[in-house]
């Protein structure tokens, strides 16, 4: 109805047959004025007014500063072996919008890849820029995917680390991730120095990600150092191999083997057991990747009780040869009850060590107070880690002096009521190898080494203990599968019971630290097996084997000179003998 | 015979039907096309080339026809061109969602092309037929007319051109004098639903708010116009990618084949719609405000050609394909430079694209042949 209505006003209207209205046209340039006048307003704004803002943003989308990766520094054993070396791989990405590949396209890729199609298609169909098809693949692998000329498909560099010693060194070396970051042992430890610097550049990208030019370089990448261990790959491989096999021998849960050099506290060899690939680590588990000598703790047993007899030499409350009662093979202290596993009679301090009596070396522990038995545990090194920087290093326990019962004075005496791990054990040891005193320990390699240590114990009396364990070795000794033919050694056994929620159980840590040669010490040698159970449980029938199959070959490949003859290859030796033999 | 292979009557031959500041406007704009095309697509110069050449042979043809022979194609071409779109709605090919193209067994055609320039065309011719004894009807007929294949368009769907179409024959019924009552309503309700829209931006733009009568990528459109940050990656890419093409060119631009926009592959539709930004990123204000002279010198050319025109048909023809270049430019201009949304529509004569090209060039060819004919035809 109104539409009629307004038909009558058209009708009448004096525009509809005059020539083009006038003013229709002077509205329509005002119209057409206006909108020239926004574009150019527009443009005026965007250029002039905004163009800081959006030339940075454009900057912003083009140019890109590139890290450029510096190579890894190797890792090798003293002589120069490489024990961790990186290698370039590729590896394989992809910008899944820009991915639009035909089935067939697809299967050959993942073909290539070894990849299921499947798998292939949902990493294709996620919704990023950016996804990793797969990492760290074979350059040449790389180049035939780049043959194919898939749309979307790239490749970048990058280094993957090869561990040429495999399970032999691998709780030293560790291993770096995906991304070329030390994860474990050396590779994190010595991560800023092995990782270097990455260099910079600065590069103008395309929308797709390619590299068009590169403008400069701003900082060439620095590499990273090549790191020398201590250790020794022949010696490595000795202690892990014997280890290995007393492992099978004893159907053992762990175990673990430790050298030290005595002249320079260099570590000559760290073996774990049990141990893993770092090559392929697809099944790692955590019991395999645990670095024992360094981050298990353990109660050491009588491998403690030098330092006991020691301590008492020192302070002059007893001699080599002074006698100890041990008899019934009983001792009760308060309300707790000790005993020697096999009862003795009266014992001189030498026997002590060399039979192994728990009750001499409490008799002995009783006569000080136990504020100078704290301090010459801490002194040794125990209750803190070692700091060699090493991943996951504990320090044991050690409860503080104030504390003590004279029971636990008795028990730690003997190696109970406390606990260490096996590196500490055989730091412990230099006081005895190099003549009282005690040198950090490295597990790089050591140049220079320091001549004097840290002195816990003088001269004679790490002499007088040294006599002692090479005692342990000889007939009527806990050790006697410890002896190596041609050197003279000497040791300590450790038999401790494993405490279990609380209790001790049925399960025991069996534990040798030697010294050799003893004449002029170069090696200390710990050894530890962690529930052995085959039948044989004692230091002096698991550890000490291991003890003498790697001091044996360790001494030989160290060149040291033999200072036994070879042959008869034990003789018996009187107390008093070494004595005169030292003195030579 | 000799007179015949003259070169110089030859010459006179071509160059009689063609309108002289147009031809001269045209050739700038293409070259210019051709200028940015090296920097922005090279390999497309020769089918620009070509493109071109048949445009001109089509403007020429164009100029050669009298407004008469115009007038009488008018309603077969519309009728031809409501048809191909009945066709397109009913078996056209689907691209990209939309449903514009049909197959034709040799090529494929986009018949709401052909609307552009028919559109106007059939509208004139009417209102030249009604001449004298217009009444209200007649607008409503026109209308009519005109919403027919707008309607078809907008189904497809294609929103830019069916603007196109539709502000074709807009102006036509300006021109023929359409009153303000219809006109203003309509205006105040469009600038009050903008400023809805604008306003309420936020609230209407939420996922899940449908629009009744736009499609979902519509809807996306106005609303990464209102703000492109909202979908960087997606929605918003085209518009922030041109504005910072047009912003980080400056004032002289950053030097012809220099724009890192356009050469690293950020600008996307660089050769067709975006064009724009490509000119104004490698030759700042100044190349763009060239180019919007140049645009105002041909609308001029063209309203001057409109304004003396003997007929109401040539008249209300000439007008409203001037205007129509108009619009092409400023709602390219416009959308590129984020002032309006995006629709597809081409940068007139400089945005690659044949059919496009051609549509223009006979648009041209129309007015030069309006004002070539301008005394021959009296009243």
């Amino acid at each position: 109805m109104t539409k009629a209505k307004k038909g009558v006003t058209f009708n009448h209207n004096p525009l509809l047959r005059s020539e083009l209205p006038a003013w229709r046209p002077r509205f329509v340039l005002l119209c057409l004025l206006g909108g020239s006048l926004a574009l150019v307003g527009r443009a005026a704004y965007l250029q002039g007014v905004n163009d800081q803002f959006l030339q940075a943003k454009g900057e912003s989308r083009y140019a890109r500063v590139l890290e450029v990766p510096a190579t890894r520094g190797k890792i090798t054993d003293r002589q120069g072996d490489v024990l961790a070396v990186s290698s370039p791989v590729k590896s394989i990405w992809a910008i899944p919008e820009d991915a639009r590949l035909n089935p067939g396209q697809v299967r050959q890729l993942a073909g290539l890849l070894e990849m299921p199609v499947q798998e292939v298609n949902q990493k294709l169909s996620v919704d990023k820029d950016f996804v990793f098809l797969k990492r760290q693949v074979s350059p040449e692998l790389a180049d035939r995917i780049a043959a194919l000329k898939l749309p979307g498909i790239h490749d970048q560099r990058e280094y993957r680390r090869f561990y040429p010693g495999g399970d032999v060194m691998a709780h030293v070396v560790g291993f770096t991730g995906v991304d070329d970051k030390g994860q474990e042992g050396i590779e994190l430890a010595f991560e800023a120095a092995l990782a270097g610097k990455p260099g910079s550049r600065r590069v103008v990208k395309d929308r797709r990600g390619n590299v068009v030019e590169d403008v400069q370089s701003i900082r060439l990448p620095q590499d990273g150092r090549e790191v020398a261990l201590a250790i020794d790959n022949k010696i490595q491989y000795l202690a892990h191999a014997a280890l290995k096999q007393a492992m099978l021998d004893h159907k053992a849960k762990a175990g673990g083997v430790v050298v030290i050099d005595a002249k320079s506290g260099e570590v000559l060899a760290l073996a774990n057991a049990p141990t893993y690939n770092p090559n392929n680590r697809v099944k790692l588990t955590g019991d395999q990747l645990r670095n024992r000598a360094l981050t298990d703790t353990y109660e050491p047993g009588s491998t403690m009780k030098p330092f006991t007899a020691a301590l008492a030499l020192e302070k002059g409350k007893v001699t080599a040869n002074t006698i100890i009662n041990c008899a019934p093979g009983r001792m009760t202290i308060g309300s707790a009850t000790i005993s020697d596993a096999h009862p003795h009679g009266a014992l001189s301090v030498t026997q002590v060590i060399q039979k192994s009596s728990n009750i001499g070396a409490a008799k002995m522990a009783l006569s000080f107070p136990p504020e100078t038995m704290w301090k010459m545990f801490d002194d040794l090194g125990f209750g803190s880690p070692l700091k060699l920087g090493f991943p996951g290093e504990v320090g044991g326990r050690l409860r503080p002096a104030k504390n003590w019962r004279p029971i636990e004075q008795a028990t730690m005496s003997y190696g109970h009521g406390m606990s260490v791990n096996l590196m500490q054990m055989a730091n412990a040891y230099q006081v005895f190898a190099r003549d009282g005193d005690i040198v950090p320990l490295s597990l790089s390699r050591v140049d220079t080494p320091p001549v004097h240590g840290t002195r816990v114990f003088s001269p004679q009396t790490a002499r007088e203990v040294r006599q002692m364990l090479e005692t342990v070795v000889q007939p009527g000794g806990t050790a006697q599968q410890a002896n190596v033919p041609g050197y003279r050694v000497g040791g300590k056994t450790g038999t401790s019971m494993k405490l279990v929620g609380g209790h001790y159980a049925n399960r025991y840590v069996a534990s040798f630290v030697g010294i050799a040669p003893i004449s002029d010490p170069r090696l200390i040698v710990a050894v530890m097996i962690d529930e052995p159970s085959n039948g044989k449980r004692y230091g002096g029938e698991v550890a000490a084997p291991v003890f003498a199959q790697v001091t044996g070959g360790a001494l030989r490949t160290l060149g040291v000179a033999p200072d036994a003859p070879l042959k008869p290859l034990q003789v018996a030796r009187g107390a008093a003998a070494p004595v005169v033999r030292e003195a030579m | 015979m000799n007179s015949r292979l003259d070169p110089r009557r030859w010459l006179h031959y071509l160059l009689a039907p063609l309108d002289g500041p147009l031809t001269l406007l045209i050739l700038i704009l293409v070259g210019y096309a051709a200028v940015v095309m090296v920097s922005a697509s090279p390999e497309r110069l020769g089918t620009l080339a070509l493109n071109t050449a048949v445009a001109f042979s089509v403007m020429w043809i164009a100029a050669k026809t009298p407004p008469s022979r115009m007038m009488s194609a008018a309603l077969p071409l519309y009728a031809i061109g409501v048809l191909l779109l009945i066709a397109v709605a009913l078996f056209g090919d689907v691209s990209k969602g939309a449903r514009r193209w049909l197959n034709i067994g040799v090529t494929r055609i986009q018949p709401s092309e052909l609307l552009k320039i028919a559109m106007p065309l059939t509208l004139a011719w009417y209102f030249q037929s009604r001449e004298g004894m217009l009444r209200a009807r007649d607008f409503f007929i026109a209308a009519g007319l005109l919403l027919l294949p707008v309607g078809l368009i907008a189904k497809q769907p294609d929103l830019g051109t069916s603007i196109l179409v539709a502000a074709s024959g807009f102006y036509v019924l300006f021109f023929a004098g359409l009153t303000w009552r219809l006109i203003l309503p309509v205006a105040v309700v469009g600038i009050v639903g903008i400023g809805a829209i604008v306003a309420m931006g936020d609230t209407i733009c939420q996922p899940g708010v449908d629009w009744p009568g736009l499609r979902e990528y519509q809807k996306h459109r106005v609303c990464t116009l209102l703000d492109p940050t909202s979908d960087p990656l997606g929605k918003g890419f085209h518009i922030i990618q041109s504005t910072i093409a047009i912003g980080s060119g400056g004032v002289f631009g950053k030097g012809w084949g220099k724009g890192t926009q356009t050469h690293l592959d950020f600008l996307p539709e660089r050769h067709t719609d975006f064009i724009f930004a490509v000119l104004t990123e490698e030759f700042g204000l100044a190349g763009a405000l060239f180019l919007v002279v140049v645009y105002i010198l041909l609308i001029f050319r063209g309203l001057f050609i409109a304004a003396g025109a003997p007929t109401l048909f040539s008249r209300l023809l000439a007008g409203a394909l001037t205007l129509i270049f108009f619009t092409y430019a400023f709602v390219n201009m416009g959308m590129v430079s984020g002032i309006l949304p995006v629709v597809g529509v081409p940068l007139p004569f400089v945005s690659y694209g044949g059919t496009a090209l051609v549509t223009l060039c006979l648009g041209v060819g129309m007015l030069m042949s309006i004002q070539r004919h301008r005394r021959r035809v009296g009243t």
